[in-house]
């Protein structure tokens, strides 16, 4: 046990003081330039000194008496700021807009939209980059990492609306003409397959020999892969299916006993083959949860129930390392788990396509629901769950491939100068073969630095689609941003820059304060 | 059997330091980062075609500088100007399914298509109204430029005085100044650029370049200063100290040049990003505005026909990538070359080479 003494608990407590003082006095600060820029900038009278309507003169003093603008900005700031403060007795108060609706109420409703627009986009790009990266960086000057240093710099350098017309032009359009008669030509097939091969070959290093066998397998597999999904049907009925759920989930087994513990690790093998089984045995009796008057909870009912009974497992198999074990359970069932719920969805696809709403053009290119769905479709949670992923396809896309280069850049960047540390060598020293020695002493390693990234990212996120939701027409905070400044709206315009900047400092005291949680060394100072 | 390829294996990493010594023999520092810069095959390529998009830009657009009222213009060499309309062209520039205004730059050769390698009138097409799009691209890709240029510089010079004086001076100055970087930090770049933008994007490309370098400092000012906090407790601080120099004297000459790398490094960083921020406020509305042309107008303004004339879309978005790309390609090579720590790959080749020399070398001295 840890022994904590009253020290301690005073240091930290002073430490959060002069923190939070400090957080308090930059967004006084930052806000106060932030309210007088916009105030030079923009004249909220403008559209009314050419009005010719008769109520012209009454809208004006109305207008200036409810947003105080016979105050000067850098005092009528003061104002404003007072319902700032007022929130620290909980009687936040933002002012109003311009049509006299509540800024408050207006970023409530922002907010769920915003979140629901960037936050598979953040997990996507944060767990597809660590990963690529940290591959490259285990596969230093390889083909592989040459080429996807290559491509994190071209994504580096896209501007997000470029890519999100040609992702409307060419995955949206084109993909619902291609649905019309779903056959993928042989032009397309055969250079996918090739391109599917050689990124295969290039991750899974080696000699010329096994270079060439993995390029000709991975690409034959996927072509014939493709020609019979395309020969089926597919694409119009899609679904997994059993055999691929069961082929999923042991695949996702042998993946996640190989990177936890290693293959050799018999208990953690057995539990993560039972999981897998588990799985994928329980696909037919779950059909029977998964019916159309499904809904989130029975969703999570089905998870906790694969989860816990994988956990169930790992307790048994073995009475060593039983955590070991019930953590390669539960990570195994979770990620076996995925493909169930989602072959649960894809199974719905053919009527969510052939309804009146979508009449066969399921991938839309703006807007962020179809508001023709029928009530009762509205309320099949497969259906609308459908509806809500088809609408974010595309930002999605855009939005993971603009930021996961850095991500990769990042984390390759982090794991190599790991790898060079002394640590290491005595790693290897000590005969750890080399999975033990990446995962367990470099890759730990390496995710310290990242988590003040993400976690600043993560805040940045509420801000940070302003193009995304204005290029696919998402009302979310990027929207009101947007409607603030066009429509010269004082108070709207503060507080989306409010909220932004509360959670920026939140996430740097955070990052901070989790630093110092996830390695030992760092102390906090007096 | 073994026991030989290990034998060789030690010989190779022998070899290996042995190479890396001798290239940097007899040579000052800023020649081993030159060197070690020109070696860096994907930035001097990326400055190469840099220097090139440069000079074509500026010498084929021209230069404009000033508002609507006073303008200062120098003509280029290209005929024809951004606010020009030739309909005429464009139907003579008419593709063979009847778009008018295609491009006529065409780089099939001959013998696949039968209609030979050629620049033509208008190159790139022209736009709805008619104006060649050749001469907006190249204005656009001007304006990218100006605002990389500027706002790097203001943001180099800026983050440099601050972090240098935060980290110098250290105490309640680098206190103060931390805080001030901390509240520019949590004004977003596209958010305070937007506020500036939607009021002085009219006035041209500069007056807008320059309020963004103004808000673009914070995060080259933290690098500086940690690496001005680490570089002022070593020997040559001391001994500079002690010998008499002054604060300002320590700052620049011997503080300064250890630090230039980060600096340049970031700098990079931030001109890249610079050119994406204006193209992204330009296609929001709030940046460059007709008449002026900006890469990122030029793209809003013609994301709806794509269908139709694909071309309109294809070019500016072309030039911000390959202007981006090159600062981001050049940016990596500088960070390559000025990291000490930085082991280059040494081929095979090399390595036998290296042996072999050894080996004659060995002979030699036998003899």
């Amino acid at each position: 046990m840890r022994r904590c003494c009253r020290g301690k608990v005073d240091i930290l407590f002073a430490y959060l003081t002069r923190r939070f003082s400090m957080m308090l006095l930059i967004i006084f600060g930052a806000s106060y330039i932030a309210y007088n820029l916009q105030a030079i900038s923009s004249d909220p009278l403008a559209g009314l000194a050419e009005s010719t309507e008769e109520n012209a003169e009454y809208l004006r003093t109305s207008l200036i008496r409810s947003l105080n603008l016979d105050v000067p900005p850098p005092i009528r700031y003061f104002i404003w700021f007072r319902g700032v403060l007022a929130g620290l007795w909980g009687q936040f108060d933002l002012g109003q807009t311009r049509t006299g609706i509540s800024v408050i109420e207006a970023i409530e409703l922002a907010i769920p939209v915003t979140i629901r627009l960037v936050i598979a986009a953040t997990i996507l790009a944060i767990v597809l980059g660590i990963t690529i990266g940290m591959v490259t960086a285990i596969r230093q000057y390889s083909r592989f990492d040459y080429v996807m240093t290559f491509i994190s710099f071209l994504l580096f350098s896209l501007p997000i609306f470029w890519v999100a017309v040609l992702l409307k032009e060419y995955m949206a359009i084109g993909f619902n003409d291609f649905l019309a008669k779903p056959e993928i030509p042989l032009g397309f097939l055969i250079p996918f397959s090739l391109v599917a091969g050689l990124i295969m070959a290039g991750i899974m290093a080696g000699n010329r020999r096994r270079f060439w066998m993995v390029f000709i397998g991975v690409s034959a597999g996927f072509g014939a892969l493709l020609q019979y999904l395309s020969l089926t049907s597919w694409f119009i009925s899609p679904g997994i299916g059993i055999i691929g759920v069961g082929v999923f989930a042991f695949a996702f087994a042998a993946l996640v006993t190989h990177i936890s513990t290693g293959l050799d690790n018999r208990p953690s093998l057995i539990t993560a083959l039972a999981s897998a089984t588990i799985v994928t045995a329980s696909y037919f009796p779950l059909q029977g949860i998964l019916t159309e008057e499904a809904n989130f909870l029975t969703v999570l009912a089905v998870f906790a129930l694969t989860i816990g009974l994988s956990a169930m497992v790992g307790f048994f198999v073995a009475n060593v390392d039983r955590r070991v074990n019930i953590r390669t359970g539960i990570i195994t069932a979770l990620l076996a788990t995925l493909p169930i719920i989602l072959d649960r969805f894809m199974r719905e696809f053919s009527n969510y396509m052939s309804s009146d709403a979508v009449s066969g053009r399921p991938v839309p290119t703006l807007g962020q629901g179809n508001e023709l769905l029928t009530p009762e479709q509205q309320s099949n949670f497969w259906i609308s769950g459908l509806d809500d992923i088809m609408h974010l396809i595309l930002p999605t896309v855009a939005l993971t491939l603009i930021s996961f280069a850095g991500y990769v850049r990042f984390s390759r960047g982090s794991l190599l100068e790991v790898m060079n540390m002394d640590y290491i060598r005595t790693a290897r020293a000590k005969g750890l073969n080399e999975r033990t020695v990446i995962v367990r002493h470099g890759m730990r390693n390496a995710m310290l630095p990242l988590t003040t990234i993400l976690v600043n990212d993560f805040a940045g996120l509420i801000g940070g689609a302003i193009i995304t939701e204005s290029v696919f027409a998402w009302k979310g905070m990027g929207s009101l941003f947007n409607q603030a400044i066009n429509s010269y709206d004082q108070n709207l315009f503060m507080g989306v820059f409010i909220i932004g900047a509360t959670l920026t400092v939140t996430a740097n005291l955070a990052a901070d304060l989790l630093f110092g949680v996830v390695d030992p060394r760092i102390r906090i100072r007096k | 059997m073994s026991a030989e390829l290990e034998n060789k294996e030690n010989t190779l990493d022998k070899n290996e330091n042995e190479i890396a010594l001798r290239e940097t023999e007899g040579l000052s520092q800023g020649q081993i980062i030159f060197r070690r810069f020109v070696r860096h095959k994907a930035a001097m390529t990326s400055l190469i075609v840099l220097v090139f998009i440069i000079l074509f830009s500026y010498t084929g657009s021209g230069i404009h500088l000033g508002d609507s009222n006073n303008k200062i213009t120098v003509q280029g060499w290209w005929p024809y100007q951004i606010d020009q309309i030739d309909p005429e062209g464009a139907v003579e520039s008419m593709c063979a399914n009847g778009i008018p205004g295609c491009p006529t730059l065409d780089l099939i050769p001959e013998f696949i298509d039968g209609t030979g390698m050629q620049v033509g009138a208008h190159p790139l097409g022209m736009d709805t109204v008619g104006t060649d799009y050749f001469a907006l691209v190249l204005r656009g890709a001007e304006q990218s430029i100006m605002v990389m240029l500027i706002v790097g510089s203001l943001g180099v010079a800026i983050g440099t005085v601050v972090g240098a004086i935060a980290g110098f001076f250290g105490g309640i100055v680098d206190a103060v100044l931390m805080r001030l970087t901390d509240m520019f930090l949590v004004m977003p770049t596209l958010i305070i650029g937007a506020v500036i933008g939607f009021r002085f994007g009219n006035l041209g490309v500069v007056p807008l370049a320059v309020m963004l370098g103004l808000f673009a400092w914070m995060g080259l000012a933290r690098f500086v200063r940690t690496e001005f906090l680490s570089l002022r407790e070593r020997e040559f601080v001391d001994a500079a100290r002690v010998a008499g120099a002054s604060n300002r004297r320590i700052i620049f000459k011997h503080i300064l040049p250890n630090a230039v790398g980060v600096i340049i490094v970031s700098g990079t960083l931030l001109m890249s990003g610079a050119i994406l921020t204006e193209s992204a406020l330009s296609f929001l509305g709030f940046g460059v505005r007709a008449p002026d042309v900006s890469l990122g107008l030029l793209i809003s303004r013609y994301q709806d026909v794509f269908t139709v004339a694909p071309w309109l879309f294809w070019w500016p978005g072309v030039f911000i990538i390959a202007i981006a790309l090159c600062v981001n390609f050049i940016g990596d090579g500088l960070r390559d070359a000025f990291d000490p720590r930085q082991k280059r790959r040494i081929s095979l080749k090399e390595r036998m080479q290296a042996r072999e020399l050894k080996s004659t070398a060995a002979a030699k001295a036998k003899a």
